[in-house]
């Protein structure tokens, strides 16, 4: 693969921070956008821009017409069966309290049980915990080992017949960890218990395939796929979606005489009130398509060398301690060093250039459970380089200097 | 002195680094430097919330000057808090709620000082214009 070419279509990295040049490993809080992305959100609004089903003129037309076409891409690229199983949203939180609210209101009552686990982004427990004091259900929290994996035996103790949903990262922002989110998706349907899998630091890192999985619900963000922000997706088994209520209305406040059909009442659209992000949309189709074209399987491979490689280096530098050491994990390295505040050595990479994230990852019972008070996370990317992480190495080597 | 002699003073002193390098270095030493707090005041009361490193302040009037102790987690952090603590400690509560740190700005720290930064600073220089702002008019 050549990944100069690749980090040739990202105009941002070749610009300089604190006067060096920007080596970028915050991925996992958002990744960087490629030219053809931004093109894709620029032309929208230099061509077709205008609202979307609503109008019966030229323009409307082109970018319903877009609009529904990036869905397909979007179906294409998860394999969903329908496209209208594909619900836009602004990103994985709007999607995660979308469906806690709505699968809320139609399936849960008093004493069901829902199974989180400690390793969860707080998007993924919050909607949740809210939802289950409103409606006295119980919120049952799967632990997680000292590496950070997460504990299977207790996952298949607290499941029983009152679990009505498991709502689960794909992969762990705080820790790397890949869960084996197959396995947890049979498990449970054997219970009878469905499962929402919360994808945002997956989608830019391993293929998906909805109908394999045979997942009820899954969600993520663009922005952490090369995309643009405020534009997500929800995922939802049609038969499952048609029971639940909308989350938001305002689509009937819309003129009727402007509509050429009245579909607000179907899917996908009754789960999107309002107007939508139509440019972050076509943004999304051209993420897509940049992963499409490299590929979801060399990407993997490349990016496993790379962090296999920065792993193996990394643990060689005295009184470095990785926070999440899973056999299977994907793109983060989250660690401390020696007694230096996470929020310290971040200060010092930034000073190099280095842009690292700091802090509990919006993480904050996981981060509890080890003892810590947060970690520094360095999170990679298809651009990003085994010179990058020996810049990485240098940098962390010199921070440590400084706090001796 | 008065904040602004102070302030002058510490632009002097930073005047003399001309690397990042050797400043952080100073900023480091400062942060070991400061007065340890007294363990009491290390709690939830005096806590500056929503920080990624964590700063304890606490305050008391001393014939009509204010007097502050504060404490980070984070080294650096701790710092600029010294310096925070050296420039606004001891003065009137009429001139810490006037002041700007203009100070900061000259030693190139001002974005230490930004809202949008989550190291608690500038929570706690707005808790410190608060301490004297409550002095103030307890005084009349
Ligand atoms: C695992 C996980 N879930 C949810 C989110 C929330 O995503 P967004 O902020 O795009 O809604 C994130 C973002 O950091 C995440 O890493």
């Amino acid at each position: 693969m050549d990944i100069q070419n690749i980090r040739n279509q990202f105009p941002i990295l070749s610009r300089k921070v604190n006067n060096k040049p920007l080596i970028y490993l915050d991925n996992s809080a958002t990744t960087q956008k490629p030219q053809s992305v931004i093109d894709a959100v620029s032309n929208y609004y230099t061509q077709i821009n205008s609202n979307v089903h609503r109008g019966v003129h030229q323009l409307s037309q082109l970018a319903t017409d877009a609009f529904e076409e990036a869905r397909k891409s979007v179906q294409e690229f998860i394999n969903a069966k329908e496209h209208h199983e594909v619900i836009i949203t602004k990103g994985t939180t709007e999607s995660i309290n979308m469906l806690a609210w709505s699968f809320g209101e139609a399936f849960i009552k008093e004493g069901d049980e829902i199974l989180v686990s400690e390793m969860e982004h707080h998007a993924n427990i919050v909607p949740w915990q809210m939802l289950c004091e409103r409606k006295k259900a119980k919120l049952k929290v799967i632990a997680v080992d000292e590496n950070g994996v997460l504990k299977m035996q207790e996952f298949a103790n607290l499941l029983n017949s009152n679990t009505k949903i498991v709502s689960i990262a794909h992969i762990s922002n705080t820790l790397g960890t890949i869960n084996p989110i197959k396995e947890i998706i049979d498990k449970a349907h054997k219970l009878g218990a469905l499962v929402h899998i919360d994808g945002a630091q997956a989608v830019a890192h391993t293929a998906l395939d909805m109908q394999e999985l045979d997942v009820d619900f899954y969600s993520f963000s663009a922005h952490k796929m090369y995309g643009p922000m405020g534009i997500g997706i929800f995922y939802g088994k049609e038969q499952l979606l048609n029971k639940m209520p909308p989350y938001q209305y305002g689509g009937e406040m819309i003129d009727q005489v402007s509509f050429t059909k009245t579909t607000f009442n179907e899917l996908p659209y009754k789960f999107e009130a309002g107007t939508p992000n139509v440019g972050g949309m076509l943004g999304l189709q051209a993420a897509i398509k940049f992963l499409s074209d490299i590929g979801l399987d060399q990407i993997k491979t490349y990016e496993d060398e790379l962090l296999n490689y920065a792993t193996l280096e990394l643990q060689k530098i005295e009184g470095f301690r990785m926070i999440g050491n899973s056999p299977h994990k994907a793109s983060v390295l989250s660690f401390l060093l020696d007694e230096i505040h996470p929020f310290d050595a971040g200060t010092i990479l930034d000073q190099l250039g280095i842009a690292v994230r700091t802090g509990n990852h919006c993480a904050q019972p996981i981060m509890d459970k080890m003892g810590i008070p947060g970690t520094i996370r360095a999170s990679l990317a298809i651009y990003n380089t085994t010179e990058e992480i020996d810049a990485l190495i240098l940098g962390i080597k010199k921070t440590q200097q400084m706090f001796l | 002195m008065n904040i602004e002699e102070i302030g002058q003073e510490i632009v002097e002193e930073f005047s003399m680094f001309d690397d990042w390098m050797d400043k952080y270095n100073y900023l480091i030493e400062l942060g070991r430097d400061l007065e340890i707090i007294d363990e009491k005041y290390r709690d939830q009361q005096h806590l500056i919330t929503g920080c990624q490193s964590r700063v304890w302040l606490s305050a008391e009037e001393k014939e009509g000057r204010i007097y502050f102790k504060a404490d980070s987690d984070a080294v650096i952090t701790k710092g600029i808090v010294n310096l925070l603590i050296r420039a606004l400690s001891g003065q009137t509560a009429e001139d810490i709620i006037n002041d700007k740190l203009d100070f900061l700005e000259q030693i190139g720290l001002k974005d230490h000082l930004s809202p949008t930064r989550a190291n608690g600073l500038s929570s706690m220089v707005k808790q410190m214009k608060l301490y004297a702002l409550a002095f103030k008019a307890k005084k009349g």
